[in-house]
């Protein structure tokens, strides 16, 4: 069966991207523009790795985040942060993500680090 | 009048240039002649009795020996030295200034240059970091990009697109490519806006304003507050220093209108200077009293008015009174011990540190308000008056502020000073 990832980002054109790009690479893709939405498609359906948008409308993508790693169910699902300033990536290293993009990405670098995110194996404890 | 460690290296100088022996001039000062060697080489310190005599035996004016201008450009390179000068001769400071004047006064002006270029670096930074304008447009930037990178690699690397997701991915291209434009347009509008550092608050608006003042000699006649002063005031550089002054003008104008010139003039010269005297007079508050004699033009009173965080608001120096331009002054100051005390006077007799043997008498009074009613804030003000003294009577030794005080047993000392230590007094 298909890894499934969950995609949480608001800007739909990106979102869009991604998703096409995903679903040729062979991968299962939801997404949800904002975090009330995710955290009910988290729970529905739960993914193997999530890509997380920095900056959100409502909750912010570090609150997401900190809920997430609050849930004993998700406490230890990979999650790929996409964020667009540097000084931002430390906050979101300590709440709790594993790997980081920093916007303008390129599809090159998504596709190889969702990859090697899903061939690792879960975070440990 | 005070004379400084200059004095000796003045009088060495008038000396020479006399074709003078020491010996002799000595003999006719009736001191020994080793005695004024070492006051020529500024090693010990002199009386203004022998000061006089020696003025008389060279047949120059004492005023020549003293401590002029010069002061001023003194403590700011103390000042100066404070910030960073660890290897600055400190001791010597005087020395500088009467050699070398147009170098000293090229060290204070690099100083006040270096420190309000410091200030537009915070400001410019504070700005990067902190707008939300700017922070907004960079991520809205971002974003596009993002996705017309994203979405022009899918169109470039996938060979066998399908043509109804090729036409989705134009026209999201397309959408994205304009929202590109705009937030690109939106953050060149936004840097350059043109403002001039001082319209962004970089200038401290306070120095400003009291170099306004300075330069109209602190007065503010009650003409020109009828006329009202806004040409000035439009004249200077920021915003924060135009409201400042601003502020400072409606304050007068409403003192005026309590306490006009004349009327005050006239009460003045019966009872002299003093705020409470003349402020039950009028059934005012001293700190209207205060703020007019301070604009009074022949009394050359200095004043200081600190809020309830000791933060000074207002800055009049007065000779021989140097006030620190940043940071806290002297705990010592009774303006101090005022804000504590709310409406008990605070009437004192100060020698300034470094200040040689000059005295000033201050008067200082602190008020409560409470601009929100009963259950908000209380706000403190608290004035200082400073007046010219030569009454006798025991002496409040106080500083300017710790860095720049030579005071060695101060039991208020809050940091280590960078001259060296003297004995009280």
């Amino acid at each position: 069966m298909a890894q499934h990832v969950l995609l949480i980002e608001d800007e739909p054109n990106i979102a869009e991207a991604i998703r096409f790009l995903l679903t040729r690479a062979g991968l299962r893709v939801s997404h949800a523009p904002e975090g009330l939405a995710a955290l009910a498609l988290l729970r529905q359906d739960p993914p193997d790795l999530v890509i997380l948008d920095h900056m959100l409308p409502g909750m912010s993508g570090l609150e997401i985040l900190t809920a997430l790693r609050a849930d004993p169910a998700s406490q230890n699902l990979p999650v790929m942060m996409l964020t667009a300033r540097g000084r931002d990536r430390e906050m979101a290293e300590q709440a709790g993500a594993d790997r980081f993009m920093t916007k303008p990405f390129s599809n090159a670098e998504i596709l190889a680090e969702v990859r090697a995110m899903l061939g690792q194996p879960r975070r440990a404890g | 009048m005070p004379l400084s460690a200059l004095t000796g290296t003045k009088l060495r100088d008038r000396r020479m240039a006399a074709g003078l022996r020491q010996a002799d001039v000595a003999a006719r000062a009736g001191i020994s002649a080793s005695y004024l060697n070492l006051i020529e080489h500024n090693r010990r310190k002199v009386t203004p009795e022998v000061i006089e005599r020696l003025a008389d035996a060279l047949q120059i004016d004492r005023a020549a020996l003293s401590e002029g201008r010069e002061a001023a450009l003194v403590e700011d390179l103390r000042a100066a030295a404070a910030r960073g000068g660890a290897d600055a001769e400190v001791d010597r400071v005087e020395d500088l200034v009467d050699r070398y004047p147009g170098w000293a006064a090229l060290i204070a002006a690099l100083d006040a240059r270096g420190r309000s270029l410091e200030r537009a670096v915070e400001a410019l930074n504070d700005r990067m970091t902190h707008d939300p304008h700017l922070s907004q447009s960079l991520h809205e930037l971002l974003s596009s990009l993002s996705a017309v990178r994203a979405t022009a690699a899918i169109l470039a690397e996938t060979p066998d697109l399908e043509p109804e997701w090729a036409l989705r991915f134009h026209r999201n291209l397309h959408q994205d490519s304009e929202r590109l434009a705009a937030g690109a347009e939106a953050l060149v509008g936004f840097l350059d806006a043109g403002q001039g550092i001082e319209e962004q608050g970089i200038a401290a608006p306070q120095e400003e304003v009291e170099d306004w003042l300075r330069g109209r000699g602190w007065v503010l006649t009650d003409a020109e507050l009828a006329a009202g002063l806004e040409t000035e005031i439009a004249g200077l550089a920021s915003a924060a220093a135009r409201s400042l002054a601003r502020s400072h003008v409606a304050r007068a104008q409403a003192d005026a209108a309590l306490l006009p010139e004349t009327v005050f003039l006239a009460a003045l010269a019966e009872v002299g200077p003093d705020p409470l005297a003349l402020a039950d007079r009028f059934a005012l508050s001293p700190l209207v009293v205060m703020r007019r004699l301070a604009g009074t033009a022949g009394l050359a009173a200095g004043m200081v008015i600190c809020d309830g965080s000791g933060t000074l608001t207002f800055r009049k120096s007065a000779t021989g009174f140097p006030m620190p331009r940043f940071g806290s002054a002297c705990p010592l100051w009774p303006l101090y011990r005022a804000l504590g005390h709310p409406r008990q006077p605070c009437d004192a007799r100060v020698q300034m540190a470094g200040q040689s043997d000059r005295r000033h008498r201050v008067i200082a009074w602190a008020e409560t308000r409470h601009p929100q009613g009963l259950r908000g804030p209380e706000l403190r003000e608290s004035a200082m008056l400073i007046l010219p003294d030569d009454g006798a009577g025991p002496v409040l030794m106080v500083g300017s502020s710790c860095r720049v005080c030579a005071r060695g047993d101060c039991p208020a000392r809050r940091e280590p000073s960078i001259l060296s230590a003297e004995g009280a007094g």
